[in-house]
């Protein structure tokens, strides 16, 4: 401390690791990922709601969706929605077999959904409407194919951590990652509600 | 600041996040079996209300058929929000609250911007746009 002012380090900021509860930032930070998520999606709703009406002389909603698959997938992504919440009611309870039986029930449901959204593509690129054919088909397929893929990653996740909370049972890190997977689950049946509504019965008022 | 005043900020920090921990143990709430329950049946008449009417042909009104189908699926957005991420004011001290409105603010923006500009591109441009039709192209 000669001339020049000197001051510790500690004066303006904590040298010391700033003492926080092991993982108390997940969950906002989890949200913060969502939401960008959410632009991205967003964005995509953007270039259909754009592009959707730019059929290039080729077949239109009217033409290629059936409701009654889209209302089956929406019931499936709906149902388990709420499997998930009662595996995270059972996690609340510390109930490791609840927790897992309803969390494979949930992943049956996603792989519902997604069996069904992949006949569904398949069935379109087979009558030709493929993401070549228009510009709204291109969107359409960009847009809900982002949603699958969110729901494949959302069913990846729930087998590793079924088998994390098999192996580990509901540590704080586990149920933490639960709520994580939780908050992802229910945010992709939100951007389905979108899609529903805007691309398919949007699409057949049209 | 002294040492004294820093060892009392490191305890009410300690203290804040003991109380926190002893709220909800990873900073989010996770509701009841009544909330998933009144937030499913809330969903299901949302989604159901919908396809209905759209399956059933829609109203004689186009427009009044698309308010009916946006405003529910608007209303269905909300109810998962609140029933099943349990969004509130309160969980990491409104934090959480504050993203979803700024991610609110700039998706209408970008979602208006778009459509608007792009709708008024398509309606000024459309005559000069179609060459063929015009014979400017060969």
């Amino acid at each position: 401390m000669s001339t020049v002012h000197q001051q510790a380090p500690g004066d303006y900021w904590d040298v010391e690791p700033h003492h926080h509860h092991e993982g108390a930032s997940t969950s906002i930070g989890f949200w913060v990922y969502l939401m960008s998520d959410c632009l991205m999606f967003a964005v995509l709703f953007a270039v259909f709601g754009v592009l959707g009406g730019s059929y290039a002389a080729g077949p239109g909603p009217q033409d290629l969706f059936d409701l009654k698959l889209v209302a089956l997938n929406t019931a499936f992504l709906l149902l388990s929605s709420i499997t998930y919440g009662f595996a995270m009611l059972a996690m609340v309870r510390g109930n490791v077999r609840g927790t897992l039986g309803w969390m494979a029930v949930t992943l049956v449901f996603g792989l519902l959904f997604l069996s069904i959204e992949i006949y569904e593509f398949q069935h379109l690129i087979h009558l030709g409407a493929g993401p070549q054919r228009s510009a709204f088909l291109s969107a359409f397929f960009a847009l809900v194919g982002t949603h699958g893929l969110h729901v494949v990653f959302g069913c990846l996740w729930m087998v590793t951590l079924m088998i994390q909370v098999r192996q580990r049972g509901l540590t704080g890190a586990n149920r933490r990652r639960l709520g994580c997977l939780s908050m992802f689950w229910h945010f992709l049946d939100v951007i389905w509600i979108g899609v529903f509504t805007f691309v398919y019965l949007m699409g057949m008022v049209r | 600041m002294t040492s004294i005043e820093a060892q009392g900020d490191k305890h009410r920090a300690e203290r804040r996040a003991e109380a926190h921990a002893d709220r909800h143990d990873d900073g989010h709430d996770h509701g009841s079996f009544k909330s998933c329950m009144t937030g499913f049946v809330l969903s299901v008449i949302l989604t159901a209300i919908p396809f209905a009417v759209v399956m059933g042909g829609g109203f004689e009104s186009r427009l009044l058929t698309v308010a009916v189908v946006v405003g529910l699926g608007i209303v269905q957005i909300v109810v998962h929000m609140i029933f099943f991420l349990h969004m509130n004011t309160r969980s990491d001290e409104g934090w959480t609250m504050m993203a979803l409105i700024f991610t609110v603010v700039v998706v209408i923006i970008m979602l208006a911007g778009s459509l608007w500009v792009m709708f008024h591109l398509n309606t000024n441009m459309m005559p000069q746009m179609n060459h063929e039709a015009l014979g400017l192209d060969s």
